[in-house]
């Protein structure tokens, strides 16, 4: 297999190429004097600057990570819980189970969103309360776990069923079985179905503009709704400096890492 | 892997628990929710005023600041979800109709002391006929933007330019079922102000006739495409225009020969607002010289308020794609709020002429 | 563990936050604006069948041009370290985590005219239009969805025994063969969950062609903007999308089962 190492390096960093060249677009548009997202002239740093004085939009970004966090996190345990339990089903119920589980996907984002909006608006014309980040958190739950599903799924299906009985017969009971034997086997998944939660869940738009009220509001809303007088520099500002604090942290946790492996082996 | 993620998801949540202690301050005089525009109030960047933070500071009463992309989102909202607003910025057609399905509610004039700021011209529209409901914030018209060296030569002299043969394939059009639909209507001779079915459907030849000469449909798009020189010309809103040219030396202005849209953006209190004194004292702190100032130099939209235009450089005063003339302004007309069979006829058959 | 019970919190959560938007538009669809039963939107609907096609033309092309990308991506990754690999699966996601829009713009400025890859192309001596065409909207549809490719189809893979496919090897079986009986038959659950995870979004997503796309319209543009004006179409055309989007879905599952059922 050695043979193939140089051309799938090159075509990894295709892919790389890909996914990230967008991203130096903005990075170089956040350093642009000029409030335009064609013309560059002049370098400067004071897009940064408004960033942190731009009250609405630093409030809608600790808004959308606190919101993204707790959707992610709730949507990985209620999806991978279900997962599990849709998997104990037989035939058509299984069947039937799945596929109604991937209707949030299906639908279209404005009709999910505008249908929550009706029936928050009802419970709350019921029970006295106004949308905001419940409503919305609920709402991102809702369309996050399907992912989740899908995620884990292939991975209990490729898991050996007997695994758990032999856990059981060990002496394992139910809880720790699961802990020890199934949780690690579908540890993969979950972790993907995780990431993706918290992607989708920190660039909705759509869904988090119905339900969101008067009083709370995420990142994308703010930035697509200021897109009538763009204002490209500074977004691009705020998410470069997004990245860079995410690829800081993922270099940091990847050191520590490979420090305490080599300690590890010493 | 596992480790990775917690500590991930720490720091993103510490990030936003720290973002949270940052922004602590008490207000003794409650609270207010405006709901405006996106980019429709000066923010404090560049220099300029930040209207929200003086506000807050001057009247102890705290914003609750949420945006909207079009009308038709803020009059969904309005009617149909249970949040309540404070203020709002509807623009007239849209005023006509949140006054007639009773979702605004009637200002209390004497409680707006700056109300004199604004000039008599814009007041007592046929949206508002007696002026109780709605103050006006912002206008402007829709005029065309178009690159002198793109246009192959020819005098660009109105909308008909929108249909020009020469320009095939550099051609922008509006993504708006109301604005487009009323460029056709003003070649076809339909009326743009109160439309019938039938002036629609000559609208809607008229614009399936100019689909294959466009290159695409565009919104907030159109600022890429005529300051990266991808497009000849396009139409849009006069204020954007201006910012437009500002970065793209080639960029030059038509106010079309054939009259256009004249619009008046306004501010309203729905009739859910649960602060209505909060709310006039916010509006009245919009009406105020600088603050109007402040905002008409950010938005880049026309003002209606008489101090703050003389407080405004001369070069933006004397503009006349910004302050048309009256004899231009009387070829213009204003939107009237349609029956809903018709507005909704319009909106379809808008859909209809994309969708072909 | 065995327990259905364990499905019940999401049978209860779906019942509402599913049921209740599918029964709201169940309802619209045949409605008119006074709430009496019509079939008009329906009609009004199938009007638009050539924008479905389109659409549905354009989710195909993308999610089998993720499929071709994402498949020895995954593959590749899923043979390096376990460390290496989790790194490299934290890369793929971060630039989802930026502004879609902003992301969707910087393809804007790369595909224009003038941009940086038209004037390295015109330099080579070719000229062609890069953005407002079908090209440009799978460019931006792949862009926006391969990682929801590569990530399912990377995790069943690192599953795959590596003796596995030595074995394979040893006996005699040529790269060709190892694929069709070993690599690809084993992948098929992950395969399933990516092309879901592709297609489905990007049969009704929005914005994309109308950023990149020239005049055409996919459906999820044309449903958000009937649906902001005439809710009853709006509804309408989203049920006729789920219906047949549903059928894809059961029939990939079908096709899934079987193939498994094969082995």
């Amino acid at each position: 297999m050695k043979k193939y190492r140089i051309p799938s390096k090159l075509y990894m960093l295709l892919i790389f190429l890909f996914l990230y060249a967008p991203i130096a677009v903005f990075i170089v548009l956040s350093f642009n004097e000029n409030n335009s997202a064609t013309n560059i002239e002049g370098f400067t740093f004071k897009w940064y600057a408004e960033v942190f004085r731009d009250r609405i939009l630093m409030d809608s970004l600790k808004n959308s990570l606190i919101i993204a966090s707790l959707a992610a996190l709730i949507s990985t345990i209620l999806g991978t819980v279900a997962s599990i339990g849709m998997y104990n089903f037989k035939g058509a119920p299984r069947k039937l189970f799945q596929t109604l589980s991937n209707i949030p996907i299906i639908n279209p984002e404005i009709v999910t969103g505008f249908s929550l909006m009706l029936f928050f608006t009802f419970l709350g014309n019921f029970a006295g309360f106004e949308m905001g980040f419940l409503t919305v958190l609920l709402a991102h739950i809702g369309f996050c776990t399907p992912y989740v599903i899908l995620s884990v799924t292939p991975k209990l299906r490729q898991m050996d069923d007997h695994l758990y009985d032999a856990a059981r017969d060990l002496g394992c009971n139910e809880i720790k079985a699961f802990f020890k034997v199934v949780l690690f086997e579908l540890l993969p998944g979950i972790i993907s179905g995780f990431l993706i939660s918290f992607t989708y869940s920190l660039d909705d738009f759509v869904i988090s503009y119905f339900t969101c009220g008067p009083k709370f509001q995420t990142m994308p809303i703010v930035i697509y709704n200021s897109m009538r007088r763009p204002r490209y520099p500074k977004i691009s500002a705020l998410s470069t400096m997004l990245f860079v604090v995410i690829i800081t942290i993922l270099i940091i946790v990847n050191i520590r890492d490979i420090k305490a492996s080599k300690k590890n082996k010493n | 892997m596992k480790k990775m993620i917690c500590l991930a998801l720490i720091c993103l949540m510490a990030v936003g628990a720290a973002l949270t202690l940052g922004g602590c301050q008490s207000f003794e005089g409650g609270e207010i929710n405006v709901y405006n525009w996106g980019e429709f109030i000066s923010d404090g960047s560049d220099g300029s005023m930040n209207v929200i933070a003086e506000f807050e500071e001057k009247y102890n009463i705290k914003v609750n600041y949420t945006t909207y992309e079009t009308n038709e989102q803020l009059y969904t909202m309005l009617k149909e979800s249970n949040s309540s607003y404070d203020v709002i910025f509807p623009s007239d057609y849209m005023v006509e109709k949140l006054i007639a399905e009773n979702l605004v509610q009637e200002i209390n004039f004497d409680n707006l002391s700056n109300y004199k700021n604004v000039d008599e011209a814009y007041k007592n529209k046929s949206f508002d006929p007696d002026n109780k409901y709605s103050v006006p914030y912002s206008w402007g018209v829709v005029a065309l933007c178009y690159n002198k060296t793109m246009v192959n030569g020819e005098e660009i002299k109105g909308f008909s330019d929108l249909w020009n043969e020469n320009l095939k394939g550099k051609i922008l059009m509006i993504d708006n079922s109301r604005d487009a639909m009323a460029i056709a209507m003003t070649l076809t001779g339909g009326d743009p102000t109160n439309a019938t079915k039938a002036d629609i459907d000559k609208a809607y030849e008229k614009l399936v006739e100019q689909k294959p000469l466009l290159k695409k449909y565009v919104m907030d798009l159109v600022f890429n495409e005529m300051e990266g020189s991808q497009a000849a010309i396009a139409p849009y809103y006069a204020g954007d225009i201006y910012t437009m040219m500002g970065n793209n030396e080639d960029l030059d202005y038509c106010l079309p020969e054939e009259g256009s849209n004249y619009f008046i953006d306004s501010i309203c209190i729905p009739a859910s607002a649960k602060n209505k004194e909060g709310a006039e004292k916010f509006i009245n702190f919009l009406l105020e010289a600088e603050v109007a100032k402040a905002n008409a130099e950010y938005i880049g939209y026309s003002t209606p308020n008489s101090a703050a235009f003389e407080l405004l450089d001369d070069e933006v005063k004397n503009n006349p794609l910004i302050y048309p003339p009256k004899e231009y302004l009387d070829k213009c007309y204003l939107f009237a709020n349609l029956p809903q069979d018709v507005y909704d006829y319009m909106q379809t058959k808008f859909t209809d002429v994309k969708a072909q | 563990m065995k327990s259905k019970k364990l499905a019940l919190p999401y049978a209860i959560w779906m019942a509402v936050f599913t049921l209740v938007p599918l029964v709201l538009i169940l309802i619209n669809s045949f409605q008119d604006s006074n709430g009496n039963f019509t079939w008009d939107n329906m009609v009004k609907a199938w009007e638009y069948r050539d924008v479905f096609l389109y659409s549905l033309k354009i989710a195909l092309i993308s999610t089998l041009v993720c499929l071709l990308l994402a498949y020895p991506m995954s593959y590749m990754i899923s043979r390096l370290s376990e460390k290496a690999q989790s790194i490299i699966i934290m890369l793929i996601t971060v630039p989802m985590w930026m502004n879609f829009l902003l992301r969707l713009l910087g393809w804007v400025i790369l595909l224009q005219d003038g941009g940086p890859i038209d004037t390295v192309l015109n330099f080579i001596g070719i000229d062609i239009q890069l953005k407002d065409n079908d090209f440009a909207v799978i460019l931006g549809m792949v862009y926006e969805f391969l990682p929801f490719m590569i990530m399912p189809l990377h995790t069943v893979m690192s599953k795959i025994d590596k003796s596995l496919i030595e074995a394979a090897q040893d006996l005699g079986a040529n790269p060709f063969r190892v694929f069709s009986k070993i690599m690809f038959p084993l992948s098929i659950p992950g395969i399933i969950s990516g092309v879901t995870m592709v297609f489905v979004p990007s049969a009704s997503t929005f914005l994309v062609a109308k950023y990149l796309g020239g005049n055409r319209q996919m459906i999820g543009d044309i449903i958000e903007a009937t649906f902001n004006s005439n809710r009853n179409i709006g509804s309408a055309l989203s049920l006729c999308l789920m219906v047949v989007i549903l059928i894809f879905i059961i029939l990939a599952n079908r096709f899934g089962d079987e193939e498994a059922v094969g082995v």
